[in-house]
């Protein structure tokens, strides 16, 4: 069957993935993380002292994340600062991790995560997830698991994977429907369900089963980039 | 007191009932609270409601103004969604700028409706590329006693329902004291949110305070009906726990069916 899709992908084939770790030498730990043109970096620092002193846990550290769309990402330029949109994917992000960390042994504490996107072509929420699991692993954060992180969705009645900003303006038909979803790479653990459009029940279910199976790939494609990096040595991962 | 935080003993309590399908007030898992919907509350919006569910009361509020169509659909007009968690409603809302909660809950309202295509933007152009109606719809939530977000996204449907185009004067400016046509909504669709909240594993809907703060995480949907189907338009999970498959695809069978009820009913109560 042809494909029905503008770059000619199959209905469930993903961009060409980029993963790295180690870009940024001040951070704990970091990476960076594309599904095609959509490219967003990540950074972890910490665990350190939280403050305000009220809000620390002596019963476990805390994650906090920050997203946000750097101001050339788009093509009409974004006011740099915090709007709704980026706090709701700021939060979004530390629920769709903090079921992968055990902070327990850092009470008090604060783990950042700072996640900017350079480039976005849709699904930044999910490539920035990507990229902060990866930075968390690599700042040693004690990890039951990565967290794999996929934008799924439909186009007229077509189930798709990893829409493009084209894929996402859709109208046609039922439209575009946009699915933000993570979850655990080894557990039947969703952390991320987002979701907006016209799908029915049944092939939200069905979208679900598709994105699953993907997943593998992102899994694959973060665990040969953390590799790379311990054959380093740990540190410096640009060396061409 | 409502002032204070529910209590893991409380919580304990709750979780062990759950798992037997019971709760203090006696209600089924996915049985809502007694609904109440009175309209008209304020007479300066173009359109306004006051929904209870159970003690959960919520009012909304239409207003209309002109705008500029964004430049990507310039034969499309805007419709914005606020609101705000007003000190008025619980002890625990404060003044000042917005928490999490109260980006939160105008957002998910927004898209339930935007995304059920309930209303026909083509026809709130007044003048292609540069004059459009932008519909605003404000919530705000006037005593919290749980499930705030499918209370706030009824009475937002019911005033948009009600709301009716302010008069257009011949030299463009709006007399609000005289109103015209009701909004072009799509008879036939009712755009319904419907958050599942999950303590232990037991899943529930339309918590109360207690049953909402004792939870562990909590899912809304936006559901409708477009074309005769079953439409999904929005869900957003919250919170640092998560939820298997088997969980997800129990609450896809469950979903249709609460829809139709509430569906039935709202069609009964808002002719």
């Amino acid at each position: 069957m042809t494909s029905k899709r503008p770059d000619g992908r199959k209905n469930d084939e993903l961009r060409p993935i980029k993963a790295e770790v180690g870009i940024i030498p001040n951070a704990d730990g970091s990476a960076l993380f594309a599904f095609g043109d959509t490219l967003a970096i990540a950074a972890v620092y910490g665990p350190k002292k939280l403050h305000p002193q009220h809000m620390q846990n002596p019963a476990t550290g805390i994650l906090r994340c920050n997203y946000a769309l750097l101001s050339f990402s788009v093509s009409e330029r974004i006011r740099p600062g915090p709007n709704r949109r980026a706090k709701e994917i700021s939060k979004v992000t530390e629920w769709a991790l903090a079921p992968a960390l055990d902070l327990k042994a850092f009470p008090n504490t604060v783990v950042d995560i700072e996640i900017y996107i350079l480039q976005a072509d849709a699904g930044t929420r999910t490539a920035g997830i990507n990229a902060a699991s990866m930075a968390l692993a690599h700042a040693g954060i004690p990890m039951k698991d990565l967290v794999c992180s996929l934008a799924a969705g439909k186009n007229d009645k077509e189930l798709i994977l990893d829409l493009t900003k084209t894929e996402e303006d859709y109208e046609e038909g039922e439209g575009a429907t946009d699915f933000a979803f993570a979850k655990l790479a080894n557990h039947d653990e969703f952390t991320l369900l987002q979701m907006d459009g016209k799908i029915q029940p049944e092939s939200f279910i069905e979208l679900k089963k598709m994105s699953i199976a993907a997943c593998d790939e992102i899994y694959e494609a973060q665990k040969s980039a953390l590799k790379k990096v311990v054959e380093n040595n740990g540190t410096e991962n640009n060396k061409k | 007191m409502s002032t204070m935080e529910t209590s893991n003993l409380t919580k304990e309590k709750l979780r062990n009932m759950f798992a037997e399908g019971k709760r203090f007030d006696s209600r089924g898992l996915f049985d809502f609270r007694d609904l109440e919907i009175e309209l008209d509350v304020s007479n300066k919006a173009e359109g306004s409601a006051r929904v209870r569910l159970g003690k959960t009361e919520v009012i909304a509020g239409v207003k209309l103004e002109i705008g500029e169509p964004y430049s990507d659909s310039p034969d499309k007009g805007n419709l914005m969604v606020s609101g705000d968690l007003l000190p008025i409603a619980s002890p625990r809302f404060e003044a000042g700028p917005p928490g999490f909660e109260a980006i939160e809950l105008p957002r998910l309202v927004d898209r339930a409706i935007r995304s059920s295509e309930i209303l026909d933007f083509s026809k709130l152009v007044i003048k292609s590329g540069e004059k459009v109606w932008t519909v605003i719809v404000d919530v705000y939530p006037i005593n919290d006693d749980g499930n705030l977000i499918d209370a706030a996204t009824i009475a937002a449907l019911v005033a948009l329902r009600k709301a009716k185009f302010p008069e257009l004067g011949k030299d463009g400016k709006i007399n609000y004291k005289k109103k015209g046509t009701l909004l072009p909504l799509a008879k036939d669709i009712v755009p319904i949110s419907l958050s599942f909240y999950k303590l232990g594993d037991s899943l529930f809907l339309d918590p109360t305070r207690e049953e909402e703060e004792a939870s562990d995480t909590r899912i809304s949907f936006g559901i409708s009906k477009w074309n005769g189907q079953y439409m999904l338009n929005s869900c957003q999970k919250k919170g640092a726990v998560s939820l298997s498959s088997s969980e997800i695809d129990e609450m896809m069978k469950i979903i249709t069916q609460k829809f139709d009820e509430l569906d039935a009913k709202l069609k009964s109560m808002i002719k």
